[in-house]
């Protein structure tokens, strides 16, 4: 075990009436991790998370923080415990009476430990990295769903809590803006190393920043394990599950998502093994992708990919196959071509976008793209290949955000 | 067997109606508990308490100055056709004095402010409760009882006694626009008699009756509100609709009742 859970719920049961929702969950969160629970809709996701930060009391079972039951700890550390969270609501929960401003810096006055000027402080630097311009004076109800979401987010992350509960932080929310919030979360995870805990929908898209992935079906945990292991599941319940919420295509490329690049890549290896035919694989990396968020802003930095993704689309032969592989990463498949013409390709595929170059909104940014090949050998398993393409030779192209 | 339901279900039904008014009646009791306790709880909320000063207060003293001009005014007219009847129209001044500091005053004001600060204050902390922004507030570590109805609580102590002693004003000058100006008492008279009849002990009643009331309008007006999802089968819009009336109905109800309790215990 990598580290002593810091949530842990323990045959949580909860009723509504006659309605059963939670039914024995048994879930640990561990230290520094996301977490995504996903399920159907309305199989108690939600209540869950109130479970957690004690917004709902379970009719029986535990739920332990750092150890120690929410239900029994006293008043103090009760609050010190409260103080560590931070929750952010589905449907943002602002305080519609409060400006924007007043809305992020509430947890922090109401706290009183900082004086004013740091928290007028605080507050800027928080809307400035949502990309959240001029709108400080203004109410909930005149900015939109995207932006309310964003304040929301804001607002949790103000007070730099160790475990951040997100209940689908990005449902409504267009394929940019969608990644983009995907991408601050786990940015701001890297940086500051919260606990996060994500309920969505967003299959596979938040597959992409979490570490574990845990399914809620008719009131307890059918399954918990990462990312990768979901896909391989056997349970027909989870199987159905992930690929009846999977689209056919990610949303924000336009290319296909990991699980089904990765099934391509099953069926290229059956090929060879069938025909000893050979086939590359390229894995472009957008190296500097949180620079461009950080200078750009989160938004603009998902358009420029989405741009460029769009691009390499148009240059790629019908028979190639691209797929997202993970945040920044796109990995292609190049049938029947060897190490030898995919590196032709590679050429030919930067000098045709060099020429073109890659529009966004912004100037004065390039995309810094790493692109690694190798070529398939007989049942070498795709992240032998994948390792490769990213260790061995590679070259280096910087595309002009125009 | 028929025979006893027919008697058990009524008794039930009493029975069950008793429990859940004892039930209520206690939860409204630790509400106001709590309540007050917040309002002193450090660090003290000046900034909000001043702001609701603004709203259940300063915003009020238009409409109670024109609700008390009017009784003051018609307490004056009947009260000089009944008063020349018995050749004592003298003592107008005193019965409108009177009459409004002890009586009117107190239970006007508050009924009216719980018409224009109660009902908003209820749909205020309703919406917030609907739209889970109270449920944010516990997330933050925020107690919403301090942060929503202690100022409130606090405002109302402090602005209804100001708000009577304002409507008791404006409504003795009203009984003078009418007994005097109009119908022609002296002003030296009207004015003496009111100086002679009223003592200390009858403001002291009208502004405990102020006190009273506004825990009474503050407590209601909060609680309703914020027990909005609590209220059966009534949710959303339809549950804020409904708490805002039962705010505005019990508090004019317990005003009416509280007023004739307390009168008896002063009198």
């Amino acid at each position: 075990m990598p580290n002593q859970p810091i949530i842990q719920c323990k045959h949580v049961a909860k009723a509504f009436g006659d309605n059963r929702i939670l039914n024995g969950v048994d879930l640990s969160i561990h230290k520094g991790e996301i977490t995504t629970i996903i399920g159907k809709s309305g199989c108690g996701k939600s209540v869950l998370l109130k479970h957690v930060i004690g917004l709902l009391k379970p009719d029986s079972g535990t739920i332990l923080i750092e150890g120690h039951p929410l239900s029994k700890m006293k008043r103090a550390m009760r609050k010190a415990v409260k103080r560590k969270f931070s929750y952010m609501f589905q449907g943002t929960a602002l305080f519609d009476s409060m400006t924007v401003f007043e809305n992020i810096a509430l947890p922090l006055v109401e706290r009183r430990s900082l004086p004013k000027a740091e928290i007028q402080k605080e507050v800027e630097e928080k809307l400035r990295q949502m990309d959240l311009h001029d709108v400080n004076d203004k109410y909930p109800s005149q900015i939109s769903g995207g932006m309310k979401k964003r304040v929301a987010l804001a607002r949790a992350l103000v007070t730099q809590p160790e475990i951040v509960l997100f209940d689908e932080p990005t449902t409504g929310l267009d394929p940019i803006r969608k990644n983009a919030v995907h991408s601050m979360i786990s940015d701001y995870q890297k940086r500051f190393g919260f606990t996060g805990v994500v309920v969505s929908h967003e299959i596979p898209d938040v597959f992409y920043i979490s570490q574990r992935v845990a399914m809620l079906n008719e009131g307890q945990i059918l399954f918990e394990g990462t990312p990768e292991e979901i896909h391989r599941e056997s349970n027909p319940l989870v199987k159905w599950f992930i690929q009846g919420q999977e689209s056919r295509h990610d949303d924000l490329t336009g290319m296909a998502p990991q699980s089904q690049g990765e099934k391509r890549f099953n069926e290229e290896m059956a090929r060879m093994r069938r025909y000893e035919n050979v086939f590359s694989l390229i894995l472009l990396t957008v190296e500097n992708i949180e620079e461009i968020n950080e200078k750009a802003g989160y938004e603009a930095g998902h358009a420029a990919l989405k741009n460029f993704a769009d691009q390499m689309r148009r240059h790629l032969r019908i028979t190639d196959i691209c797929s997202r592989y993970g945040m920044n990463k796109i990995m292609v498949i190049l049938p029947l071509t060897d190490k030898n013409q995919a590196r032709t390709v590679r050429g030919k595929l930067a000098a045709e976008m060099e020429v073109e170059g890659v529009s966004a909104t912004t100037s004065d940014l390039s995309f810094s793209v790493r692109v690694g090949i190798a070529e398939a050998k007989k049942d070498s398993p795709i992240e032998e290949l994948i390792a490769t393409a990213e260790s061995g030779e590679s070259v280096s192209y910087r595309f002009r955000i125009q | 067997m028929a025979k006893i339901a027919f008697i058990k279900t009524p008794l039930s039904a009493l029975g069950g109606f008793t429990l859940s008014l004892i039930h209520d009646l206690g939860k409204i009791a630790i509400f106001f508990c709590k309540g007050c306790l917040h309002i002193f709880s450090f660090p003290l909320q000046l900034s909000k308490i001043i702001q609701q000063l603004h709203f259940i207060g300063a915003k009020s003293v238009f409409v109670i100055s024109l609700t008390g001009v009017s009784t003051g005014m018609v307490l004056g007219l009947q009260g000089y056709y009944t008063l020349v009847k018995f050749g004592s129209e003298g003592l107008l001044g005193a019965a409108v004095a009177l009459t409004l500091i002890r009586e009117m005053g107190p239970v006007l004001t508050a009924i009216m402010v719980t018409a224009r600060a109660g009902s908003a204050i209820a749909a205020e902390i309703g919406i917030m409760r609907i739209s889970e922004q109270i449920d944010a507030l516990e997330t933050m570590d925020i107690n919403p009882i301090r942060f929503l109805v202690g100022p409130r609580l606090a405002a109302s102590l402090i602005s209804f006694p100001l708000l009577t002693a304002i409507f008791d004003m404006v409504g003795i000058f009203g009984g003078y626009l009418t007994g005097s100006v109009l119908l022609g008492i002296n002003p030296g008279v009207y004015f003496t008699r009111i100086e002679t009849s009223v003592e200390m002990i009858d403001i002291t009643g009208g502004f405990i009756k102020s006190l009273v009331f506004a825990a009474i309008v503050a407590t209601i007006c909060c609680f309703q509100g914020y027990y909005t999802h609590k209220r059966s089968q009534r949710f959303g819009a339809k549950g804020v609709s409904l708490s805002t009336t039962s705010a505005v109905v019990i508090s004019c109800v317990l005003i009416l009742v509280s007023d004739y309790v307390l009168t008896s215990f002063l009198l």
